[in-house]
């Protein structure tokens, strides 16, 4: 079957935007493919530096022949409604037929030739290109990412003519900007009338199509180079991805550094290398450091064999290292007590005042938490001050990733305490789901004010996270005080302190805060769930196990010892037939109550009571007391066991025993004791949440 | 037909300009009236707008009082200059025009690693941003390549490329150089004898840093700033031969900007200032693209 070819060809578009400007493409190209009939038998797309390419397989000559039945007016119908269906189907009177006393019109349609589909999807693809940021160029109108080129264009080895805005269709293509075969630069063109052609063609002119075999092909050189060196690559997927985006015909090079320049710490090394120049780092395996060389990524094969490339870019990574070590000696000259002093200059929010207001708060926070997780009080509030210093060193003004960590640096090289260094460094930890959370108590204390503080200061505000709009990142600052909670084993009263840091921030009583700190309350919730869910929970046991908690106290452990339980029970033969029976129970139950019933009075047990009913009360009698202990000693284990208890008792009840007798005092005796065992498991978790 | 590889500094300019004239450019001298960028000078700001061609290239000497360093720092400097070509509309094949400019000058393009990295430019002050790339030459940013969709907030219509040369950063890497005072300014086989950068300007680096830091006096250079931005409507207001003095009213604004720059230098403009002071030369120039663009299409 037939081959589809499209190549939009371009001025460089920006590496950041090729893969998902390739998945776009996919999918606007599935869709009016969809939209014509047509189901090819295979779709795929490329991105790189200056080209995006559509190829598909299978695709018909035309679209198939249509047979459309129209239903027209009535027999006798006014003229005006026989005239109006006939302007829309094109037709005149005796072209339509009687059936039933309907006029029926039949249009045969003849399907469209392929080729021409393919022009209108293109140009509908082209003017409809969802770029995160696009321009016009010259004296036209057209928008693209960059100016648009060239447009090949063919089918079944045919090119498919259009022309959008003065760029016509043909099938011929570009090589690589410099390189070619022979003396000279410059792109070079190239003929193609399908993929073979196309893949030939850009091999012979140096371009690697694919952005996967680019990624290969740097690895392979990189490790290539490391290898003749006995040096071991620093991988870095993000910096392979961006750097596949930036070299049609990827070559790396590696060149020599200073080794003048490894007192300098690691992180700034390898940040200067990354986000200045795109370098990738290499180590020496057998001290595990950096050293003194790096690789970067040229776009050509150079004729000299990338000689003048390294010596090139060795030189302007010995300037940005000066600058470096510049930095990092001007800021051991200033110093912690100067960097604190300007911190009052730097706003962190308008309204919620600089950022030296917000180290007087993390103080504060930081000295209440420090107790409740086993550190130091005067360490963690001395961290605590320090921890946001770095902010307005130099480096950290140059590399604003590298805040904590220089900090930590810089703390050690004034000879602090090594645990209120490792504070300052680790402080902002964790930042992401797979980063790790601090657990030495003093980092931990000031982790958790730094986080509440946000969290807090911005819900105070009204600055919540809204659907996919999270500015402040309070998602991952609310998972990170759930995580570093959670892996700290310790009993926190997040609500509590969160209330006494609100009221201290807006400076109000508990009333005007109480209500945002719910909300946080509710989103931290939110969070913890989510996270319970990613680790394998199931949704509806989460639900129903936080359905029953305390909302004046909020200890994420005992959340997460809630699910544990309920979860737990549920997977035993006690849990599945209990939960039976509560369904049961809670069917019986909802059915009277919607007629009117209530529990009114003290349950007892009538003279006749049947064997299951006193099986049952006598169960309930000693779990309830029992139930009440564990859920004080805020052991949820032993509540589900003491639940299971009454497993035997209810089920024997529901099949012994008639509920809805005729004589009302047993009816209302029955009814009741079935309430008490709703309500003694509704103490533990909302048993009517758990689903199947 | 072209030059030889140029062996200087001011051989390196020759070189452009010979380049960019045999390619339709009008060769322009600088404005004279202190920028911080060559992008300002009228030939690109307000060419830049309107309905009409333009192709210019010239050297402009650019001011960042907040840069000098008294000599010190072998590549920061308060007075350097750009190379600029301004090209309207941007021909099509304007990336291979500037790639012939970086041979001319003497890159061999199959030895040297150019790339063209994302960047997009913008300069609040005027209102003024672009699509484009910082050009790499072998891991240096050689010059800066913008396709202007504003100007002045309005949209540029035919579109113009912009070319900026960081001339002495380039001749740096050109002439193998690490200390931007020891360029050869000159031909070192000159009868004046050789020359070099430093020879030319590192005393004014030095007076001017110390002005710039601690010379000018804040109150005289707020007053002068409020009085150009007093002349500014004034101008505009004015009538000669059915049209206002928008040229004259531009510079006005110029001035108030490497005032502002000055004061800034000088550690005169708090932080809660400063995003006031540029919405203020902003407006300004707004005002002026305004008016030329009206000049424009009635011509």
């Amino acid at each position: 079957m037939p081959q589809l070819l499209l190549e939009l060809f371009s001025e460089e578009i920006p590496a950041r935007m090729q893969a998902g400007a390739a998945r776009d493409l996919e999918r606007m190209a599935r869709e009016h493919l969809a939209a014509a009939g047509f189901l090819p038998e295979a779709l795929k797309t490329f991105a790189g530096p200056r080209r995006l390419t559509l190829v598909v397989e299978g695709l018909p000559i035309a679209q198939a022949d249509r047979k459309e039945e129209l239903k027209g007016p009535r027999v006798g119908a006014p003229p005006q409604a026989m005239e109006g269906f006939l302007r829309k189907a094109g037709l005149t009177q005796d072209q339509l037929v009687e059936r039933d006393r309907v006029w029926m019109a039949f249009i045969e349609k003849t399907g469209r030739a392929t080729p021409e589909i393919i022009a209108e999807m293109v140009e509908a693809i082209v003017r409809g290109f969802p770029w995160p940021k696009s321009m016009t160029w010259g004296s036209g109108k057209l928008r693209w990412v960059r100016p648009l080129k060239s447009i090949l264009c063919v089918f079944d080895r045919e090119i498919v003519p259009f022309s959008i805005d003065g760029v016509v269709s043909g099938d011929s293509s570009e090589g690589h900007r410099f390189m070619r075969a022979g003396p000279g630069w410059g792109g070079q063109a190239f003929k193609a009338r399908d993929f073979d052609d196309y893949a030939k063609g850009l091999a012979d002119h140096f371009v690697v199509l694919d952005v996967e075999e680019r990624k290969a092909r740097i690895l392979e050189g990189c490790k290539t180079l490391c290898f003749a060196r006995n040096l071991e690559l620093v991988e870095d997927q993000g910096l392979l991805d961006e750097v596949a985006g930036l070299a049609e015909w990827p070559s790396p090079v590696l060149g020599d550094m200073d080794p003048a320049f490894l007192d300098l710490p690691a992180e700034v090394i390898r940040t200067s290398m990354r986000t200045h120049q795109k370098y990738f780092a290499v180590r020496d395996p057998a001290t595990g450091g950096l050293a003194p060389h790096f690789i970067t990524i040229a776009n050509i094969q150079a004729a000299d064999g990338g000689k003048v490339i390294a010596e090139g870019n060795a030189k302007v990574l010995s300037s940005r290292l000066s600058d470096a070590r510049f930095f990092w000696d001007e800021d051991v000259k200033v110093g912690f007590e100067a960097w604190l002093a300007k911190l009052d200059g730097v706003t962190f929010h308008a309204k919620l005042g600089t950022m030296a207001q917000r180290v007087e708060r993390i103080v504060a926070l930081a000295g209440e938490i420090a107790p409740l997780v086993g550190a130091d009080v005067g360490k963690a509030k001395e961290a605590a001050r320090l921890a946001k210093a770095d902010l307005t060193s130099e480096m950290v003004g140059e590399f604003p990733e590298l805040q904590g960590i220089m900090g930590g640096y810089y703390a050690r090289a004034a000879g602090m305490d090594p645990e209120i260094a490792d504070a300052i460094r680790d402080h902002y930890r964790p930042q992401g789901p797979g980063d790790a959370v601090p657990t030495a108590p003093v980092t931990v204390a000031v982790a958790l004010a730094d986080k509440l503080d946000t969290l807090v200061g911005f819900f105070a505000i009204d600055e919540k996270p809204t659907g996919s709009k999270d500015p402040f990142a309070l998602r991952r600052a609310a998972l990170g005080v759930i995580r570093t909670i959670l892996e700290a084993k310790k009993k926190v009263n997040i609500r509590f302190l969160a209330v006494e840091h609100a009221k201290l921030l807006l400076g109000s009583d508990y009333l005007a805060v109480s209500g945002k700190i719910n909300a946080l309350m509710v989103f931290l919730e939110d969070r913890l769930s989510v996270l319970l869910r990613d680790e394998g929970n199931k949704h509806d046991v989460i639900s129903a196990a936080f359905a029953t908690i305390d909302t004046t106290a909020f200890f994420l452990d005992d959340l997460v010892a809630r699910v544990e339980a309920l979860d737990g029970f549920l997977k035993t033969d006690d849990g599945k037939t209990l939960m039976a029976g509560y369904k049961r129970a809670s069917n019986i139950l909802k059915a009277e109550e919607k007629k009117g019933w209530k529990a009114e009075g003290p349950r007892g047990l009538l003279d006749d009571a049947s064997a299951p009913e006193v099986a049952l009360s006598d169960a309930l009698r000693m779990v309830e007391p029992a139930l009440d202990a564990a859920l004080a000693a805020e052991d949820f284990t032993a509540a589900m066991q003491e639940l299971a208890g009454l497993r035997g008792p209810v089920d024997a009840f529901l099949d012994g025993v008639f509920v809805n007798s005729e004589v009302p005092a047993e009816r209302d005796n029955r009814l009741k004791t079935l309430a008490a065992v709703r309500d003694a498991m509704g103490r533990v978790a909302d048993f009517g949440l758990v689903a199947g | 037909m072209s030059r030889p590889k140029p062996k200087s500094f001011q051989s390196l300019i020759l070189t452009l300009h010979e380049y960019w004239s045999s390619k339709g450019c009008i060769i322009l001298q600088p404005h004279d009236v202190e920028v911080g960028a060559g992008t300002l000078h009228p030939a690109t700001v307000l060419r830049a707008l309107g309905p009409k061609p333009w192709n210019a290239a010239y050297v402009q000497p650019s001011r960042r009082p907040g840069d000098g360093r008294y000599g010190e720092n072998p590549n920061r400097l308060q007075h350097y200059y750009q190379y600029q070509v301004i090209l309207k509309p941007n021909p099509a094949d304007m990336q291979d025009l500037y790639l012939g400019s970086l041979e001319a000058i003497g890159l061999d393009l199959r030895t040297h690693d150019i790339r063209f990295v994302e960047d997009d430019w913008e300069n609040p002050t005027v209102g003024a941003w672009g699509l484009g790339w910082e050009v790499w030459c072998d891991g240096m940013e050689v010059s800066q390549y913008t396709y202007f969709q504003q100007v002045g907030g309005l949209d540029v219509s035919p579109v113009a490329g912009e070319l900026t040369y960081g001339l002495e950063r380039l001749a740096m890497y050109v002439f193998n150089v690490d200390n931007v005072y020891d360029l050869p300014f000159n031909d070192p086989d000159s009868p004046l004898g050789a020359t070099t950068y430093g020879d030319v300007f590192l005393e004014n680096e030095r007076q001017q840093s110390q002005a710039n830091f601690h010379g000018y006096d804040v109150a005289v250079l707020k007053g002068q700033f409020e009085d150009m931005e007093r002349q500014v409507p004034l101008m505009l207001a004015r009538d000669y031969q059915g049209k206002s003095l928008v040229l004259p009213a531009y510079d006005m604004v110029l001035k108030a900007s490497h005032l502002f720059n000055l004061m800034n230098a000088r550690g005169a403009i708090a932080v809660a200032e400063r995003a006031s002071y540029i919405g203020r030369i902003r407006d300004l120039c707004k005002m002026c693209a305004s008016e030329w663009v009206k000049q424009q299409e009635a011509a």
